[in-house]
């Protein structure tokens, strides 16, 4: 979509767009990420405002290549959802002990009220148990403002900052007036951000305990010097207006509160850890009842309490499940604990008319097979009417589920497990249970089907490693689903189109359930949304080869792309 | 509908994943931006995409605070599937106005797809905004190809 700009030159930009142009005019030099609702559009953006951008297979990955290029003082930008930092969280811990030498932000974009998740966990838990700074906007254009002082932050600190935007600062647009016109060319643009260079620092970089010992205690310095500057200069609003009730509030919150309660005085936090502690004292102090308001956990209040604020906090039996909205503020301020009215309830998703997947489940349920799931559009296969999906968790977990149930269920019982598993879920987590499947096999063998449709569908058609191209769209190597299979271990891999060839799916299917072995079965059908993308993009590399030219990428299969046409 | 400088004005879009609510409302929010209003909207993606329930918000006036229009405070719902008007009813406010396919002349749409730019075509009888705004924003919001189609359902829906 276009941008229309207003008579001040300002943009409708929405939260993520904000932080792709944010980081573009901060001279980011890489960006990288998985897609994950509602973090997505951020390097989507980026790359379309002219930024470097790549879909890394997973979170960790992702934010192990942003470590390696600030160690080499570029300038990063890390994005993903909040279950995503679980993936990242074991380089979080560490690199803000050894801290960077470039601008390291990892946006986490954190979803209450569950929109498009699995769970509603709070990443600001992350900031305090991992030490990182963290920033929290609360429309785009604080989004496009504090990606700039995170920057400033990390360098000057030279330590990752967590920059933490929720479903409605991401997805919800907002004017933008940036510091520079869309599609200035920054090469000629004084940004601050340094010329890449290595410099050896292994006391500092490598993590062994000798090291480590120091560098916790230099975080923990770092910690306490950020505390004080958030006190004497960070993003934090006072709006002084009753002194009656005043509102402690960060992030998308801070809007509802204004319309709830247009006369209250307002501390708005722009940078949520390390909390100025001493600025909120006086807040709370300087009004007759305060309350802090704050969607799911009760992490702010919590903190205002340990030290020892008289602080009201919302009734979490009611307002930590879900997200704020200006009526659930009003009623935190009246002190309502009526129940809330019932919303009413509307269609729920479901698979796509055409959709291979559903061909999938439909063989899956015909045989009663017992469904170690996984994340992607084909988690709608649990619900009625297929409702052929029997256990979804986290990323990559059907692999080791599948095999768990294996290993202790009942002969009968056991014969019927499969692990299913989407292409992009695949690599992403299911790599290691595949490896684990070869090593650790049940006696009953295994089923393990990726369901490959060609594309990151759930999110909104993102590339990966099985697609053959990379972000942009330009062609890469394209890794092989039944090669890795087979390297693994696996001797029984089979491909086949789920919608063309659903019978033989079901004979492989039953074949494979009653064989004490291993069987990987890659169910290959492009996603019906990606179809016409994915096709044109097989022909013209069909054509290239006729050519006698080198194809942008490596054909899908033995079958030579046939399937997936 | 009369403007006022203090009043926020509440706009939702409502229907079924795929039926184009939210480019609807996107289109609807660079209008008024366009004309110099503070604008902000809110909607959900994600599940929604799949032909579930999907709703767009915005919010436009001289100062917008939540993204969210709170229940019961639409001043119009424009709602695309006759399907969801029951569910969305409630968040209309007493004297609100209630938009449906039912308001145009559905049968002479070329395609089912332009139904979102004929609701627009509705939507634009209550504002006095001028009709040239409505139309550079479809077009800037479109494919070359879709505009004369476009041209045709919002006039449909206009009147």
């Amino acid at each position: 979509m276009p941008h229309s700009q207003d008579q001040s030159g300002r943009l409708l930009l929405s939260g993520n767009e904000a932080v792709a142009l944010a980081a573009r005019h901060c001279g980011v030099a890489l960006g990288t990420g998985y897609p994950g609702t509602p973090s997505t559009e951020i390097l989507e953006n980026f790359s379309a405002f002219g930024g470097k951008a790549q879909w890394a297979p997973n979170e960790k990955v992702a934010a192990e290549v942003a470590l390696g290029a600030a160690f080499a003082r570029a300038r990063v930008l890390v994005t993903m959802k909040h279950v995503g930092l679980n993936v990242a969280a074991d380089v979080l811990f560490t690199m803000t002990y050894s801290g960077v030498d470039g601008g390291y932000v990892l946006v986490v974009a954190d979803d209450p009220g569950m929109a498009s998740s699995q769970n509603e966990q709070d990443s600001r838990r992350y900031a305090e148990a991992a030490v990182a700074p963290m920033f929290e906007p609360a429309n785009s254009q604080e989004a496009y403002d504090l990606l700039r002082v995170a920057f400033d932050v990390s360098e000057r600190w030279k330590i990752p900052v967590l920059f933490r935007m929720t479903t409605r600062v991401s997805h919800s647009k907002s004017p933008v007036k940036p510091r520079f016109p869309v599609g200035t060319d920054l090469a000629a643009t004084a940004t601050g951000a340094a010329a890449p260079e290595f410099v050896r620092n292994i006391a500092g970089r490598v993590m062994v305990p000798g090291h480590a010992r120091p560098a916790h205690r230099r975080l923990r310095a770092k910690m306490a010097e950020l505390e004080a500057w958030n006190e004497a200069e960070g993003p934090t609003l006072h709006e002084r207006r009753s002194e009656e009730l005043g509102v402690i509030v960060a992030g998308i919150s801070y809007h509802h509160v204004r319309e709830a309660a247009p006369d209250a005085s307002v501390l708005k936090l722009g940078m949520t850890y390390p909390l100025p502690l001493r600025t909120i004292r006086n807040f709370a102090e300087s009004v007759g009842r305060c309350v802090v308001i704050e969607e799911n956990d009760p992490w702010l209040v919590t903190a205002c309490r340990a030290a020892g604020m008289l602080v009201e906090a919302k009734d979490d039996a009611i307002f930590r499940f879900g997200e704020l909205s200006v009526e659930r503020v009003r009623r935190i301020l009246a002190r309502d604990g009526r129940p809330e009215p019932a919303a009413p309830r509307g269609k729920p998703p479901e698979l796509c008319g055409g959709c291979p997947h559903r061909s999938s489940f439909e063989v899956l349920k015909e045989l009663d097979c017992i469904v170690a799931g996984d994340i992607g559009c084909y988690s709608l296969a649990a619900l009625p009417p297929l409702a052929a999906m029997d256990m979804l968790i986290d990323m990559g977990a059907a692999v080791g589920m599948g095999l768990g149930l294996r290993h202790v269920l009942p002969r009968d019982q056991a014969k019927r497990v499969v692990s299913v598993i989407g292409d992009s879920t695949f690599l992403h987590g299911g790599l290691p249970g595949l490896v684990e499947m070869a090593y650790n096999p049940p006696e009953t063998g295994h089923v393990l089907i990726i369901l490959d449709n060609g594309t990151t569908a759930m999110t909104g058609q993102q590339e990966h490693p099985g697609t053959g191209r990379q972000l942009d769209g330009a062609g890469t190597y394209r890794v092989s689903y039944e090669d890795m299979a087979r390297a693994a271990g696996v001797k029984n891999v089979v491909t086949l189109n789920p919608i063309r060839e659903k019978a033989r799916l079901k004979e492989v299917l039953v074949a494979a359930l009653q064989a004490d072995e291993l069987t990987v079965i890659i169910a290959r059908s492009p996603c019906i949304l990606a179809a016409g993308r994915i096709v044109a993009w097989e022909k013209e590399q069909k054509i290239r080869v006729e050519a006698g030219e080198e194809p942008a990428t490596l054909p899908a299969c033995e079958c030579g792309g046939q399937c997936a046409g | 509908m009369e403007l006022t400088e203090s009043k926020t004005s509440n706009v939702r879009f409502a229907g079924l994943g795929g039926m184009g609510v939210i480019k609807a409302s996107d289109i609807f929010a660079d209008i008024v931006f366009r004309l110099g209003h503070e604008v902000k909207k809110a909607e959900v993606h994600g599940m929604s995409q799949r032909g579930g329930s999907v709703q767009s918000d915005v919010r436009f006036g001289a100062m917008v605070h939540s993204p969210m229009i709170p229940e019961g405070e639409c001043d119009f719902l424009v709602v695309l599937d006759p399907t969801q008007v029951e569910v969305v009813r409630g968040g209309l406010r007493p004297g609100g106005v209630l938009l449906t396919p039912a308001d145009i002349a559905v049968a002479k749409l070329a395609t089912a797809k332009a139904l979102n730019v004929a609701m627009l075509g509705r939507l634009s009888r209550h504002f006095d905004f001028p009709e040239t705004v409505w139309r550079e924003s479809l077009r800037a919001n479109f494919a070359a190809k879709l505009h004369a189609a476009n041209d045709i359902a919002f006039a449909l829906g206009r009147g």
